[in-house]
């Protein structure tokens, strides 16, 4: 996979340090699993926090913490433990676009998702992230577009199947639009199939009023 | 070090004194515990760790008494996820600092942070070597040290205080573009030394 639009250094730097919306943190891990390039930046992004951790002033723990952890490890079902936390080479590796943190929201397929209809063409579908935020998925025919919209927060828009076009370029599958306030922009569905998009801001209002008038179907493409 | 069974006196295991010595013996020590599962092993990364853990989840807000449950949760997922534990990815502090974000994460949200870390961990992607990674990892806590006041801060109230972008904005006063701004300069001065030699 060829990705030519990546994760902004301050956003992987909140996704490191766990600081950002469930919403915002889910579109960053989709993209991570789909880029190794800001994979590796992640991994640096996370090694400040762990430089950070090395360098505090250790807490002082329960007497009996030791005693308890290990009691728990004892107690503890080998085989459960097996079961529960396997090797990454042992997951079912499905060939599937639903990449796998969002595959714990909606399954392999997007197939099976229960779309809303805005307008003809234009279909999502709401995850239940909590910590606010919104994460939604869209999905947009060939031609459409979305109305010129700006907003108050971050945005991280994923393009997981199609792709689109907008002022700052092409985005097509594993290109991650990663927006703030300052940029106002249209994007319009430019591929022959169904262009599907994670979505997610920081902003929950904003987002939510924006939705009701946020995509436009436009004719004439 | 020979391996102890369960259920054995571990306070008594006599354990070196690692006070003084540098990420990369941490990052050793974890790596061959994930390979022995010796428990006189185990209990060297709780001393060590262990109080670290708590002291960053008492400074995300939680209360003492969350902050050990917490902390004896990230330590049990230590022993539970040694085996998935690779020491070219990451030094052991930062792999420890993500399991106990992870928990806190886990705990105030009641719901799982979404991982990346789901597949290619064994397949070699700028594979680098156990040695260079905790390297990496004492040349930050230096670089840290070095970040003029401004930067320092938003670092802080990422990691220590989990606030967002907005929140950050909000506390100090300043835009939202300011405070990403600051951030991105902070990261791109702390991640020059991967581009220095090892
Ligand atoms: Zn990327």
């Amino acid at each position: 996979m060829s990705i030519r639009h990546h994760l902004d250094e301050a956003t992987l730097l909140s996704y490191a340090a766990g600081s950002m919306s469930q919403a915002m943190a889910l579109v960053t891990a989709c993209h991570l699993v789909m880029c190794s390039q800001c994979r590796t930046r992640a991994q640096q992004s996370e090694a400040i926090g762990g430089a950070l951790l090395d360098s505090l002033i250790p807490a002082s723990v329960n007497d009996d913490a030791l005693a308890s952890v290990l009691a728990a490890i004892d107690a503890q079902d080998e085989t459960v433990q097996i079961r529960s936390v396997k090797p990454p080479s042992q997951r079912p590796s499905v060939k599937s676009d639903v990449p796998a943190p969002l595959a714990d929201y909606i399954g392999e397929s997007f197939d099976d998702v229960e779309w809303k209809r805005i307008v003809p063409g234009v279909y999502y579908f709401d995850l239940p992230c909590q910590s606010g935020g919104v994460s939604r998925l869209l999905r947009i025919a060939p031609g459409k577009a979305m109305l010129p919209h700006s907003h108050d927060g971050n945005e991280l828009t994923l393009v997981l199947r199609g792709s689109f076009t907008d002022e700052i370029g092409r985005f097509a599958a594993g290109d991650i639009a990663d927006l703030d306030d300052q940029i106002e922009h249209q994007p319009l569905v430019d591929s022959a199939e169904d262009c599907i998009c994670l979505v997610a801001t920081d902003a929950p209002l904003k987002f939510t009023t924006l939705l009701g008038r946020l995509v436009q179907p436009m004719t004439g493409f | 070090m020979e391996s102890k069974p369960p259920g054995d006196d571990v306070e008594k295991v006599v354990t070196i004194n690692r006070d003084q010595s540098a990420s990369r013996e941490w990052t050793r020590l974890l790596a061959q515990f994930a390979e022995t599962r010796d428990k006189a092993e185990y209990v060297q990364l709780f001393r060590h760790f262990a109080p670290k853990v708590k002291g960053y989840i008492v400074r995300l807000g939680l209360t003492d008494a969350t902050a050990e449950e917490l902390m004896q949760e990230t330590m049990l997922a230590v022993w539970n996820k040694a085996h998935l534990y690779n020491p070219s990815k990451a030094a052991a502090s930062t792999w420890i600092f993500t399991l106990a974000r992870n928990q806190s994460i886990d705990w105030m949200r009641r719901q799982k942070y979404p991982e990346y870390e789901l597949e290619d961990w064994h397949v070699g992607e700028d594979e680098g070597d156990a040695g260079e990674q905790s390297v990496l990892s004492d040349r930050m806590a230096g670089a840290i040290k070095t970040l003029p006041e401004n930067q320092a801060q938003v670092i802080h109230m990422s990691f220590f205080e989990g606030r967002s972008h907005q929140e950050i904005a909000d506390r100090i006063g300043i835009p939202l573009g300011s405070v990403k701004s600051r951030l991105r300069l902070a990261a791109d001065k702390l991640k020059t030394i991967w581009r220095a030699e090892v």
